[in-house]
């Protein structure tokens, strides 16, 4: 969390909304959101009020309402988020694709009613087609099955299957996906296991 | 109450998704569903809420018969329908949970922590009263077309704020209402997401709650959707009856307007 913060104030600070068009009572009922928010729920379990704040990626993605920002806002939150990214200081990018399964089946993790020492799952299930076997797979997210094959097994493919697992906001402005990352939901580890699903020939979202 | 619950553990049984195939899994739930209009154990939550509605309660041993829903002293009928809606005595947007919370502290005497009590229930240790009397005012709207108002200032803040909260991304996977809710046709693992920013994905959800959920053997309101809803978006907890539930509500209401509402319904 500390990291989390430290990270947020330096890379995220720049990016504006600029002439975000919106009429005066746009932008109180905005700011009747935000009052009401945070006077609308209390701590729980794991889970602080803290939660509810905004940095600067979600403020400018809430502003959008759903829909795809300004050309110039998403090269600002994807060159914002793309500096946020660590690859891993032993090079190794890929990892172990039996824990990756099972990672990409957990949905537990960081709710209030989660237990805080753990575990906490990707849940890519939820919304990515992945090993063929699994039919319960949600449709929000693109289809990942044979993921090895479309985006071809090079070290450019690893770097940006950790990165785009680690911060999703560096690819894709507003994504609907987590920052698994650069938000400390996954660890380094998880998402090279994560990554090995999708990239090692093994695994079965390849077969 | 145990009956109810081991009902509910057989109905999910039948539909364990191994048994079904992918494409017919919706089709297969929506018959089902049919199938168990006929007895939908949401009617246990509606008599006993009419109970509840019509005995002399609380420190001052009167019924609710005289609480004001929005159709006068006493109208249950299509009330459900015309909520969220400002009230003048409380001067607050209220839904119909926190209108009941405010009939049973104003007619009845009992304080805002009593009347508040249990707001969700779980099984025979903690039965909910608010949830029995909200299946039982929402059960006299079945079929009356919604119809909630944005004439009053506050009505039309409140969904403003409502739509705002909608967009609103936070916490640690940056998850807004919208990020399920906001495309038509997805779904997470197989269940189907309504678009509930649209006028058909609106009436399709609002239309059908409070509900029966199978899996857990309770009705459930819509106060504990969008509470269930913000902990799976690993939001804190959203207190009851608070100014971002209403508003939320007043947004999700009012965008399924023009429907016939169908609840209690069931579900999975």
């Amino acid at each position: 969390m500390m990291r989390y913060a430290k990270l947020g104030g330096a890379a995220l600070v720049a990016i504006v909304v600029p002439g975000c068009a919106s009429a005066p009572g746009d932008e109180r009922s905005a700011a009747e959101a935000a009052a009401a928010l945070h006077a609308s729920f209390r701590p729980a379990g794991q889970v602080g009020l803290e939660r509810l704040d905004q940095d600067d990626t979600q403020r400018a993605c809430s502003a959008a309402s759903g829909k795809p920002p300004p050309r110039e806002v998403a090269a600002k939150i994807e060159a914002a988020n793309l500096a946020t990214v660590r690859y891993p200081a032993d090079g190794k990018l890929i990892g172990d694709w039996k824990n990756g399964e099972k990672i990409a089946q957990d949905g537990r993790g960081k709710q209030f009613s989660d237990d805080p020492a753990g575990p906490v799952g990707g849940n890519c299930y939820a919304c990515h087609q992945l090993a063929k076997s699994e039919l319960a797979f949600g449709t929000i997210g693109p289809s990942l099955y044979r993921y090895l094959e479309r985006r071809g097994n090079t070290v450019e493919t690893q770097r940006y299957t950790f990165a785009k697992i680690y911060n999703s906001e560096a690819f894709a402005a507003c994504s609907n996906m987590p920052r698994f990352g650069y938000k400390g939901i996954l660890s380094e580890q998880q998402i090279k296991d994560v990554a090995a699903l999708l990239l090692d020939p093994a695994s079965p979202v390849n077969q | 109450m145990t009956g109810v619950r081991s009902l509910g553990v057989v109905l999910a049984l039948a539909i364990a998704p191994a048994a079904l195939a992918q494409s017919s899994t919706a089709d297969e739930i929506a018959k089902y569903r049919a199938a168990l209009q006929d007895g939908n154990p949401a009617e246990l939550w509606e008599i006993r809420g009419e109970g509840l509605w019509k005995a002399p309660r609380g420190p001052k041993q009167v019924s609710l018969e005289r609480c004001d829903l929005g159709l006068g002293p006493g109208v249950v009928k299509g009330a459900y329908a015309r909520l969220p809606r400002y009230f003048a005595d409380a001067d607050r947007v209220q839904d119909l949970e926190s209108r009941l919370v405010w009939c049973m502290v104003t007619l009845q005497g009992f304080t805002p922590a009593e009347a508040r009590k249990n707001p969700f229930g779980n099984g025979s240790a903690a039965r909910s009263d608010l949830e029995a009397l909200t299946a039982y005012v929402a059960s006299e709207a079945k079929g009356v077309k919604m119809d909630v108002p944005l004439d009053h200032p506050r009505e039309l803040a409140a969904y403003r704020v409502g739509e705002k909260l909608f967009y609103y991304r936070g916490g640690t996977h940056d998850f807004a209402c919208a990020t399920c809710h906001g495309e038509e046709g997805k779904r997470i693992r197989l269940q189907d997401l309504p678009d509930l920013a649209t006028a058909e994905g609106a009436r399709a959800a609002y239309t059908t709650w409070p509900a029966y959920r199978v899996s857990q053997g309770e009705l459930r309101t819509f106060e504990w959707r969008l509470y269930d809803c913000f902990r799976q978006q690993r939001f804190p907890e959203l207190v009851f009856g608070s100014d971002a539930a209403i508003a939320l509500t007043v947004f999700l209401a009012r965008n399924a307007n023009g429907a016939p509402f169908s609840a209690p319904g069931i579900k999975r």
